[in-house]
């Protein structure tokens, strides 16, 4: 338990300082690499809350993957070094998170939760620990999981089982909305299209390149060996 | 390393995340700052989970893994949220050559 402690007071304080460093440091860059420091983190958090799994998808989906995408959008950007400074709303923005804080922690100490019974602890942490894989016998055995009934329970409860049972409208509805997403992610980073242009996409182009700076040259002048070919 | 140091992290990490979302001038911090607070949500979630009675767990245990459910779907929806929000940034810097969100009063050009 004291090195359960330990880890998790190591964890807030790297979470909570490379949190503060993101918001507060001037150079984007920096502030994205904080940032997969944060999300590491959290990933150590959900080890300690018995959910190995998220732990994993914690670090495959922010750290890996949303992580390079906001890299590669800061390097895609300009003024990278001193890109991020603070608004006029520094002040009211401070006051309105402190006492957001303050309200959060006095709801959390004040509360009185309805705590798992201890009877229960031991069977929730198998269900939750072994979300993702078989469970032993000798583990349920050690737990003090000896009805038949409540071992197969125990056995069955799992987190594809809800996700694709219980869950399933909400699971379809997320799947859809990640779909939707991506394609409207491609609409709108994708160069204007002769369709678009109103069946005039040779002039349109000659003449969008000046008024419409863009980052990304558009897809047929990049075949073509990029804008300066013609 | 109790239930309340858990809740105590998260509300910091989420109102780290909405002073930044509120006090930053670029796009991108505003972005990277609403990912933490969607992490504080889910560190929430997945400690009520562990440590909360969750109601009918007498008569499924497996009510016992919502909260992980709930983080998985928090997830997925932080990644398309993401995905759209990196979206619209480079059509923004397109258009502006900027990622000022003080100076961007409209989205068309």
């Amino acid at each position: 338990m004291l090195f359960q402690d330990v880890v998790f007071w190591l964890l807030s304080v790297v979470a909570v300082g490379c949190a503060l460093g993101v918001v507060l440091t001037r150079d984007l860059f920096r502030a994205a690499l904080l940032l997969v420091a944060v999300f590491i983190a959290v990933g150590g958090f959900f080890v300690l809350l018995n959910a190995e799994f998220l732990a994993v998808v914690q670090v495959l989906i922010y750290a890996g993957a949303i992580a390079v995408l906001i890299i590669f959008a800061v390097m895609l950007t300009r003024d990278v070094q001193q890109g991020n400074p603070p608004n006029r709303l520094q002040l009211p923005a401070g006051v309105l998170s402190a006492l957001l804080l303050a309200a959060l922690i006095v709801v959390a100490i004040d509360t009185q939760w309805s705590f798992l019974p201890g009877e229960d602890r031991q069977s929730v942490e198998l269900v939750q620990t072994g979300a993702v894989s078989t469970i032993p016998a000798e583990s349920l055995e050690r737990a003090g999981v000896s009805d038949a009934a409540a071992q197969e329970a125990v056995e069955d409860a799992g987190l594809a089982d809800l996700l694709i049972g219980q869950y399933v409208l909400p699971f379809e509805a997320v799947s859809v909305l990640l779909l939707a997403a991506l394609i409207g992610a491609l609409a709108l980073v994708r160069p204007h299209s002769a369709a678009v242009d109103g069946g005039a996409p040779q002039s349109r182009r000659s003449s969008g390149g000046s008024n419409t700076p863009s980052v990304i040259p558009p897809l047929r002048e990049r075949a073509e060996g990029g804008p300066d070919a013609d | 390393m109790s239930f309340e140091a858990f809740m105590i992290v998260a509300a910091v990490l989420f109102c780290i995340g909405l002073y930044g979302s509120l006090a930053r001038k670029n796009v991108l911090a505003v972005l990277m700052s609403i990912e933490l607070m969607f992490n504080a949500v889910n560190i929430t979630v997945v400690a009520m989970a562990k440590y909360l009675a969750p109601a009918g767990l007498q008569e499924s245990i497996s009510t016992a893994l919502t909260g992980q459910v709930f983080a998985v779907f928090i997830i997925t929806v932080a990644a398309a949220e993401i995905a759209l929000g990196l979206g619209i940034v480079f059509a923004m810097y397109r258009t502006n050559e900027s990622v000022d969100l003080t100076e961007a009063s409209q989205l068309r050009h």
